[in-house]
């Protein structure tokens, strides 16, 4: 995921390559005929495994998520035994309707949770860019400079992105249980937790694991734009200072600017590993035992593998996958596409 | 090629900036605002974790009675109980094996893939890679459901379940930061290494392996860190005996068998992220590097 944006530019040099019209040199042998059926063998030994691999275990099965999405399945009967209903399972989640067996209306049990669950990625989305970015860039520019203990701030404060959310979640779990230390330092001053509870709370549950998700992921954004920073020239500072500007507008108009394409992929990142976000949500209770902080994918786990509703569980991976798709794919072609254009060479 | 500029691009700055300081031409901001808010940056990160480590040595009653103080009176009790056990041993063992072996595979697999798709030239390189750039856009998340019925259908169970799918999902990102860096290096290896008569094999094997170690360094990293927090495939594949979890599906299961006992669980969430601490602290700068050169490209 990581390197998604540089997959585009990195080929670069390959393709280069490849229409320079220079043939790459070859081992030398006197049958060319033999020579061809040799090299198309060691192709074959050295693509083959991880092509066999990828193939088996990353394409066929997200194939087989979109088939599944057309069946009514509860994945314990033979797949052959399901329904075939079309794109009813998309509409479901995406428009409601009735069901025609139970007279049910969809809405509650099925269309309200899962744009519940979409509005809390889109909310985490938004505040990241919104909280975690000015954040991270006001530690960033002020970390920028020597002082005793960089090395040191550093390297603590990237530590929480490597640690598992899971584990992370848990240390959480306890600082912000009801009678835990989170409680009663707020006992302390005067103020009382969240009424429902710091994750049960309708209105704060999502404020809370927001933070969390905030501490993890924030000493990322700070660790790339530090790196970003290192690599602008003191040569334009330089000369700005000499110009009369102070500190902040150097920030303004020269570093922050220069950073900006660090800046554009961290929010390439950001916003993709918001609508894919799992792991952290269902550690907190699933999501809240009211959904009040669920997310596509904790949804999709939720019904799809819990509650044994194959079919439908597949059509929200398949919206899922969509969406970030989608919201990639737009990306891409509008920010990042500026980065990626080098002078002078049109792509 | 990028993950090495990235590294070398830190080390020309304290220099420049020193010298530039004393001649006071690049304005500083101030210093103690710096120190400020690194102080509370390591007091936010620490904290939380410095909590967790301390709780793990307090009674049930001190925890209550006094939160935030050292522990009084320090007890062993929780630490010894987890470290004298089997199952934190088991649990640590799994998760290092499993990281080790998707880690191996991810490495070599995935430089065996990046070979010719950087260095030879036949029909179809374009579309092996495209096929494999694809791969990023499907998180493990949308393939989850159908990979668990692809794996029961196939009988493979158990760590082998974690690491087969584990060193699926991580090749795009090998392939696709190794392949540059293999086609960076100079063409005049393989004609040397052809003329001397050495075959492709043995120049990848002789050649290409050792020369692409730093690349190869970095993409290891980020699948060794990816496979010990995993999560997702370890909660659907590892159910049942607890002896046979990862260290991070072990941690939420502890913690849902000693919910009365909030120390044990400090202790055992402590032990539980200390290796992945202890490897941070050892490979950051390889982190660090690895990742922002993944994002520079």
């Amino acid at each position: 995921m990581t390197a998604l944006e540089a997959s585009g530019r990195n080929a670069d040099p390959v393709v280069e390559e490849s229409t320079a019209g220079s043939r790459p040199p070859t081992p030398a042998t006197d049958h060319p005929r033999r020579a061809t059926v040799r090299k198309w063998a060691e192709i074959a030994l050295f693509v083959g495994p991880a092509l066999a691999l990828f193939l088996t275990f990353v394409v066929y099965p997200v194939i087989s998520a979109a088939r599944y999405s057309m069946y009514k399945w509860n994945g314990v009967s033979q797949f052959s035994d399901a329904e075939f209903i079309g794109f009813e399972n998309y509409a479901r989640a995406l428009f409601g309707g009735t069901d025609p067996d139970t007279k049910q209306a969809f809405t509650t049990a099925y269309t309200q949770p899962f744009w519940e669950a979409l509005s809390h990625n889109f909310a985490i989305i938004l505040l990241s860019l919104a909280i975690q970015l000015p954040l991270a860039l006001i530690v960033a520019l002020t970390l920028n400079r020597k002082f005793r203990g960089r090395a040191f701030t550093r390297v603590v404060i990237f530590a929480p992105y490597v640690l598992s959310e899971v584990i992370a979640g848990t240390m959480w779990l306890i600082i912000f249980d009801p009678n835990g230390v989170a409680t009663q330092w707020m006992r302390a001053i005067g103020l009382d937790m969240p009424a429902g509870g710091w994750f049960e709370d309708p209105t704060w549950g999502f404020w809370t694991v927001f933070f969390i998700i905030t501490w993890k992921y924030v000493g990322l954004a700070i660790i790339l734009f530090l790196a970003g920073l290192s690599g602008v020239s003191e040569d334009l500072q330089e000369a700005a200072s000499i110009d009369g500007a102070s500190w902040w507008q150097i920030q303004w108009r020269i570093n922050i600017p220069l950073i900006g394409p660090t800046i554009r992929i961290w929010a390439f990142l950001s916003i993709i590993g918001s609508i894919q976000l799992f792991d952290m949500v269902w550690v907190l209770n699933r999501g809240g035992t009211a959904g009040q902080y669920s997310t596509i994918a904790s949804y999709m786990m939720e019904i799809g593998f819990f509650r044994s509703d194959w079919g439908y569980g597949s059509a929200i991976a398949v919206i899922m996958f969509f969406l970030s798709f989608v919201i990639a794919l737009a990306y891409m072609a509008t920010i990042l596409r500026r980065d990626n254009a080098h002078p002078g060479k049109a792509r | 090629m990028a993950t090495t500029q990235t590294h070398d691009a830190p080390a020309r700055e304290p220099g420049n900036v020193e010298s530039h300081r004393r001649k006071g031409l690049v304005p500083e901001g101030s210093t103690y605002l710096a120190i400020g808010i690194a102080l509370v940056g390591i007091a936010l990160t620490l904290g939380p974790i410095l909590y967790l480590i301390l709780g793990g040595f307090r009674t049930q009653g001190d925890l209550a009675s006094n939160p935030t103080g050292l522990p009084d009176p320090i007890q062993w009790q929780n630490y010894w109980d987890i470290l004298s056990g089997s199952l934190f041993w088991r649990q640590l063992l799994n998760s290092t094996l499993v990281a080790v072996a998707t880690t191996a595979a991810v490495v070599l697999f995935g430089t065996m893939a990046a070979y010719p798709l950087a260095r030879y030239s036949f029909k179809g390189r374009e579309l092996v890679f495209v096929i494999f750039t694809t791969g990023l856009m499907f998180p493990l998340t949308v393939a989850v459901l159908p990979l668990y019925l692809l794996l029961r259908d196939l009988h493979i169970s158990g760590l082998w379940g974690l690491v087969i799918p584990q060193i699926a999902f991580a090749l795009p990102v090998t392939i696709i930061i190794l392949r540059p860096f293999l086609a960076a290096l100079p063409k005049e290896l393989e004609e040397a290494s052809f003329m001397d008569g050495i075959s492709r094999i043995g120049f990848f094997w002789r050649m290409l392996l050792p020369l692409a170690r730093p690349a190869m360094v970095t993409v290891g990293v980020l699948a060794f860190i990816g496979s010990w927090n995993a999560y997702l495939l370890p909660l659907l594949l590892l159910t049942g005996d607890p002896s046979g979890m990862t260290l991070p599906l072990g941690v939420t299961i502890f913690q849902g068998q000693h919910s009365a006992a909030t120390t044990m669980i400090m202790a055992y969430t402590s032990l539980a992220m200390l290796p992945a601490l202890a490897f941070f602290l050892l490979m950051e700068r390889r982190i660090v590097d690895g990742l922002t050169g993944a994002v520079k490209g």
